[in-house]
């Protein structure tokens, strides 16, 4: 195969691949005009586990026993999650906790 | 459509921002490897996921083989399952645009369908269609335009990835307002931190969230108040 065709079925393996694990759950479970009472129960208490979970996803790869000692990204989420208490303004929130990381990781801890 | 696309352009502000910078990342790291802004677009448009291009450039650099795509792309997005199952109630019945809408189906859109109320005078599917379209756009503007010009850019972004933390961060917030049991929640941090230090950074993340919907599903009898939404 030629180095294209190579990259074109690279790409396009990776594409069904990921359509198929969004798929996957409402090919196996989306049955019928009602869902199941356990498929509405973790409609209602997954979402809010899984954004903790995305969260922590987001710290993944911090260093939280050396370097900054994640000094930075903890002071952020404390200031967006207090200004969202605070204000509820969502792009206050976002806005002004990314420019203060940015100033951090940019001018502060280097 | 013109007017939900309007209404629902607020909401999505923040991937906006998120979403163009790092899909620009993402044009200039494929550009660097020999790949320019048509594969950019075909790959933002038919893949459309963040995390999986980036590992696809890497794929394509050293010209994998298919089972090892099958596999890594398996292993990297098998946590959409998690969103899908969650959201099998809440697009019941949303028609033409569900296909898409599942197709859509990023870490950022899950977050945003999840947690936002449409507003009053928009159908809750055309909503959530316009939040995944928009987004969708984003990301395709940003890394057709990543690998189109990234060579002259020069700005100092270090950083700006932040976004989609603070997004998260704002969400939990959301989250835990409106639901009046916490215990969801406090399980979704509590179990991917132990398995974060049990497993380390690479593996985390599936154990994770199998533990956490496990471990809901016990509780199903402690959390599930009868007729009444949690």
């Amino acid at each position: 195969m030629s180095d294209f065709s190579v990259s074109v079925s690279i790409v396009a393996t990776m594409a069904i691949v990921t359509a198929l694990t969004r798929f996957i759950p409402f090919i196996l479970f989306d049955r019928g005009k009602q869902a199941p009472s356990w498929i509405k129960y973790l409609g209602y208490v997954l979402p809010s586990a899984i954004m903790s979970v995305l969260l922590i996803y987001c710290l993944k790869d911090v260093n939280f026993t050396g370097g900054n000692f994640g000094i930075p990204e903890l002071v952020c989420i404390a200031v967006a999650i207090g200004l969202h208490i605070w204000k509820g303004n969502v792009l206050l929130s976002i806005g002004a906790s990314t420019v203060l990381y940015m100033i951090f990781v940019q001018v502060v801890f280097i | 459509m013109k007017n939900v696309i309007k209404k629902t352009f607020k909401y999505t502000l923040p991937v906006l921002f998120g979403y163009i910078p790092l899909g620009f990342a993402f044009g200039i790291l494929l550009q660097s490897a020999g790949y320019g802004p048509i594969w950019a677009f075909f790959m933002s448009v038919f893949i459309y996921a963040g995390t999986g291009q980036f590992l696809c450039v890497e794929l394509l650099a050293v010209g994998a083989s298919i089972p090892q795509v099958i596999l890594m792309t398996f292993l990297l997005h098998f946590r959409h399952f998690f969103y899908g199952l969650s959201l099998i109630n809440k697009y019941k019945g949303t028609g033409k645009f569900k296909l898409y809408m599942i197709f859509g189906l990023t870490d950022e859109t899950y977050a945003l369908v999840s947690t936002s109320k449409p507003p009053k005078d928009v159908k809750p599917s055309h909503f959530y269609t316009a939040i995944t379209l928009l987004n969708h756009c984003y990301w395709i503007t940003g890394s057709v335009l990543g690998a189109s010009f990234g060579s002259l850019f020069t700005f100092n972004s270090k950083g700006i990835d932040f976004v989609m933390t603070a997004l998260f961060a704002v969400l939990v917030v959301e989250q835990w307002k409106s639901n009046k049991n916490h215990i969801p929640a406090l399980i979704g941090f509590a179990v991917p931190v132990l398995s974060l230090i049990i497993l380390g950074a690479d593996n985390f993340l599936i154990p994770a969230l199998f533990i956490v919907s496990v471990l809901l599903m016990c509780l199903r009898p402690m959390l599930e108040e009868k007729g009444e939404r949690l």
